[in-house]
């Protein structure tokens, strides 16, 4: 990290505070991108500083800055600590170091082959064949496929004794075929954008494998223009896991979070209609639905040992039984609230301020087989990989559509169908959770493009999931 | 700022072999930031940050890389340095690209607007006062954003500029809620408590049962913030040439099914208001006004000079993601005293939420009412209404369905800070349709 040492620059600095902190993150983003069989993207951009954070008078102020020195850093936690002292007369909550407790250790993403295994050529090439499997007829108009990926290191240590350090190495791969015959097109892409999101080295790249899934890829999206529409009506809908991450990310995730319900992210993305009194009294779902937060899972997208608040990571029941146990809450919200929570006070960078966020928020693995799932239909629709995604300020009502669907009949996959969108409302659709696939039907998937807060940050999500099935959903097509 | 970018770049343009060619991207702000909750200060602090991009152009081959810039000016110019070696090493692996964009040198400029902003330590006690006895949530950005492009042709620009903005929503017991944003360059601090007041005193036009509305389809009012919302949806997979040609964009039926809006409706891209600078990442001077969607058709898409090559189009030097930058929407003749009277009986939309295709190709957008949003009966306001998801295609409320549009058009700033504070917004009316779909 340059000639920047943290530990040192905290030991230098010189102010009368309660608390002081120091993160600081370096992150590095990759992208190789081919498109129609050109080079589109080879950008790596690295973004580099540390946030000052001073408590002062319970008030916490900050100063993330790019000038990595130690006069700098004195700097900036003077006016930090002028920010915190100014603003204290008008504190929504009186804070004390309680809510950083101290933390040691370190984390880093379990893989056994780095980025230079594969030379910015060899992934060139590497992306080029997985561009002529997409490119299967001249009915593909459009095609690209693309690795990125983000080397990060952020080390944390504050007055109080912490001393933490996590690096990550994440590798997101996406594959896209837009296929078109006259008025009709149709994209299909390998499991939604960037939805193939994980902590693994470069051990994981599997030519075949890749070639195989731009192949699918292809075939699916060229099928979808003889499709026939998606049925229109109340039907029993079956959701593939990689539909289930934005399912759950919408309508569970950003629910629970307990600055939300707290009301801090009122004027942006909006409130929650899960109040305080709701935990361990609300039915959410049906006795199926087992939620549970965990930074823990090896591999998976959002995976770490301490939150940016210095909180131990553990994995927590939110719902259990379909009961509403728990919120997603760092330390500040949990005593602002007098609730327990979990570990995610999580920033994306040095330059925001940690608020509560997911990381991996999971669906446990029930005990149906798919093929049973699929067996139980009489007339319903499968449904893969989201396309379209949206939710009101309470995470009431929500509607999502879906690349690609399946119509099944008298408990039969039958015929490809295109447009597959539905619609309803949180607490009934989970109520109607009617049967849960088991650990065959799991998979993990994530997003790095979680969006929230003021300032906004955009931050990595995990979502794993068995296949579900909902019943008596409204389901429709397209235009 | 401006002179540690000069030195950096022209440290780097020295270092440019024949046949290399660079761009150079650099942009940064310093900010402050206050998230309030509940009229009280959840967050404060302040935000220095720097970054430089370069792209190295070698033999058809290209390869880009971006870092943190210090400050530190001998650090900058070695780490710069050491990047720019990296890219070299990296470029001959690469394919080749048939589309690159060389730099050109088309004119240099440079724009520095200056702004009278509240000093730091004096920002918590001139806007936590004024809304003290309502609960207000939102935040506060204010400080300068300054953006700078060179290239090895020689071009060179600059732009700076210093704002602020409060964006906040008020909210009732029963949790209506009021959304404003006050912002600007200079602050006045009378400015900013009447507009305070006036969002206190539509607040308490919410303070009444909301009513329960069917799905269907009704007579709707959308206010300039919505349709600015919707506006937005037009810089993804939308008014972009190469969406269009990627099979990706709502406006494919406008170029390949001959579909029309209505004449109601005209769009632009118009810099004159300099709110944004006119060059892109490419250093590349986009044209001061830029017909759109004008008499029914689609008259122009933003097309950027890579996209010009490789479907062999004229570029008009949109950016890379060909979104737009500085749009104006046509006005119409439905002045503000009349809106509750044309539109009769039927909703007054404020704002919007979570927009999204639910079919991109085919034009249709979903999303959700939110804020001060009533049913309306005989021009009169009868009682807000409870949220309501909407799923409707521009074909219809800009095309057959759009009745009026406002003769006059609001900026509605864009106050996003993912990638740092944003600038500009969106320059648009409301406008009056004959009919709305409602679905959940």
């Amino acid at each position: 990290m340059n000639h920047f040492d943290i530990k040192s620059a905290i030991s230098g600095i010189n102010i009368n505070a309660e608390w002081i902190g120091l993160r600081e993150v370096r992150e590095s983003t990759t992208y190789r991108v081919i498109r129609d069989g050109k080079p589109q993207a080879n950008s790596k951009d690295t973004t580099h500083g540390v946030m000052v954070e001073v408590l002062s008078n319970g008030q916490f102020g900050y100063y993330g800055t790019h000038q990595l020195t130690r006069s700098a850093i004195q700097k900036a936690a003077e006016k930090a600590l002028k920010q915190a002292n100014i603003a204290s007369k008008y504190s929504l909550h009186h804070f004390t170091d309680k809510v950083r407790p101290i933390a040691k250790g370190k984390y880093i993403s379990s893989y056994s082959q780095d980025l230079n295994t594969y030379s910015a050529g060899d992934l060139n090439n590497l992306l080029l064949k997985a561009y002529d499997k997409l490119k299967l007829s001249d009915k593909i108009v459009s095609a690209f496929s693309l690795f990125r990926f983000v080397e990060s290191e952020m080390k944390y240590v504050s007055s109080n004794g912490s001393d933490v350090e996590q690096k990550l190495l994440i590798i997101s791969s996406d594959f896209s075929a837009t296929a078109q015959d006259g008025i009709i097109t149709q994209t299909r892409t390998d499991g939604g954008l960037m939805a193939n999101s994980h902590q693994v080295g470069m051990e994981t790249i599997n030519e075949d494998e890749i070639l195989q899934n731009a192949e699918k890829v292809s075939k699916q999206a060229i099928e979808l223009l003889t499709a026939e529409e998606c049925p229109t009506g109340k039907l029993p809908i079956v959701l593939s896991p990689d539909q289930m991450l934005i399912q759950i990310h919408e309508s569970v995730g950003h629910a629970t979070e307990l600055d939300r319900i707290l009301g801090d992210e009122r004027n942006y993305a909006g409130w929650s209609f899960v109040r305080e009194k709701d935990f361990g009294n609300l039915q959410y779902g049906s006795k199926l639905m087992n939620i549970t937060f965990d930074p823990t899972i090896e591999h998976q997208h959002a995976s770490y040992n301490f939150d940016d608040g210095g909180m131990k990571a553990t994995k927590e029941y939110i719902i259990k039984d379909g009961v509403l146990l728990r919120p997603q809450g760092g330390m500040e919200s949990q005593v602002r609230s007098g609730m327990q929570g979990v570990a995610n006070f999580r920033a994306s960078s040095w330059n925001r301020a940690p608020i509560d966020r997911m990381a991996n928020l999971n669906l446990e693995p029930g005990e149906s087989s798919f093929d049973e799932i699929i067996s139980s239909i009489e007339k319903g629709v499968y449904m893969e990989s989201n396309r379209s995604w949206s939710i009101d300020d309470y995470r009431n009502k929500f509607q999502f559509g879906c690349e690609y669907g399946k119509l099944i009949e008298n408990g039969k996959f039958t015929k490809a169908v295109k447009n597959p969108n539905y619609r309803a409302i949180t607490i009934p659709f989970w109520n109607n959770l009617k049967m849960v696939g088991n650990k065959d039907t799991f998979k993990m998937y994530g997003t790095p493009y979680c969006g929230k807060g003021e300032p906004n940050q955009a931050i990595r999500v995990g979502h794993a999931s068995p296949v579900c099935l909902f019943e008596d959903i409204e389901v429709f097509g397209g235009v | 700022m401006k002179k540690l970018f000069n030195k950096i770049s022209d440290a780097l343009l020295n270092q440019i072999s024949k046949d290399e060619h660079l761009k150079i991207s650099f942009s940064g702000e310093n900010s402050q930031f206050i998230r309030f909750s509940k009229s009280k200060i959840r967050q404060t602090g302040l935000v220095d940050e720097v970054s430089i991009s370069l792209e190295l152009i070698h033999q058809n081959k290209t390869c880009s890389g971006g870092i943190t810039v210090t400050s530190d000016e001998k650090s900058d110019i070695a780490n710069v340095q050491q990047e720019l070696q990296r890219l070299r090493k990296e470029v001959v692996h690469l394919p080749e690209d048939p589309y690159i964009v060389l730099p050109e040198d088309t004119g240099s400029s440079e724009e520095e607007h200056k702004g009278n902003l509240l000093p730091i330590e004096d920002a918590v006690n001139a806007l936590t006062p004024a809304m003290q006895g309502v609960d207000l949530s939102g935040i506060w950005a204010s400080g300068k954003i300054f953006i700078g492009n060179a290239n090895s042709a020689g071009q060179k620009h600059w732009f700076s500029t210093e704002t602020f903005s409060l964006d906040y929503s008020l909210i009732t017991s029963d949790e209506k809620m009021v959304k404003t944003t006050f912002a600007g360059s200079e602050w006045n601090q009378k400015d900013y408590e009447t507009t305070m007041a006036d969002s206190i005193k539509k607040l308490r036009m919410m303070e009444q049962p909301a009513k329960k509305l069917k799905p269907g389809n009704y007579r709707t009012y959308i206010a300039p913030a919505g349709v600015a919302d919707i506006l937005g949806m037009f810089s993804w997979n939308g008014i972009s040439e190469a969406s269009i040609q990627q099979g990706q964009s709502a406006f494919g039926k406008m170029r390949n099914e001959n579909a029309k809006l209505s004449p109601l409706f005209g769009l632009s891209e118009d810099f004159r208001k300099g709110l944004v600078p006119r060059f892109n990442g490419n250093g590349e001077i986009a044209p001061e006004q830029l017909s759109l969607i004008e008499n029914c058709n689609l008259e122009n898409t933003l097309v950027s000079t890579r996209t010009a090559k490789e479907y062999e189009k004229k570029s008009n030097n949109a950016g890379e993601g060909e979104s737009l930058r500085s749009p104006i929407m046509k006005t119409g003749t439905l002045d503000k005293k009349d809106i509750f009277q044309k539109l009769d009986t039927g909703i007054y939309l404020s704002n919007l939420h979570y927009l999204n295709w639910s079919d991109n190709i085919g034009g249709r957008i979903t999303g959700m009412t939110r804020y001060a949003c009533f049913w309306v009966e005989n021009g009169e306001i009868v009682a807000p209404i409870e949220t309501m998801r909407f799923d409707d295609s521009l074909y219809n409320f800009f095309g057959e369905n759009l009745e009026e549009v406002d003769n006059v058009a609001k900026l509605n700033l864009d106050v996003e800070t993912y990638e740092g504070r944003a600038l500009g917004g969106v320059v648009c009316p409301g406008i009056l349709l004959k009919s709305f779909s409602l679905t959940l």
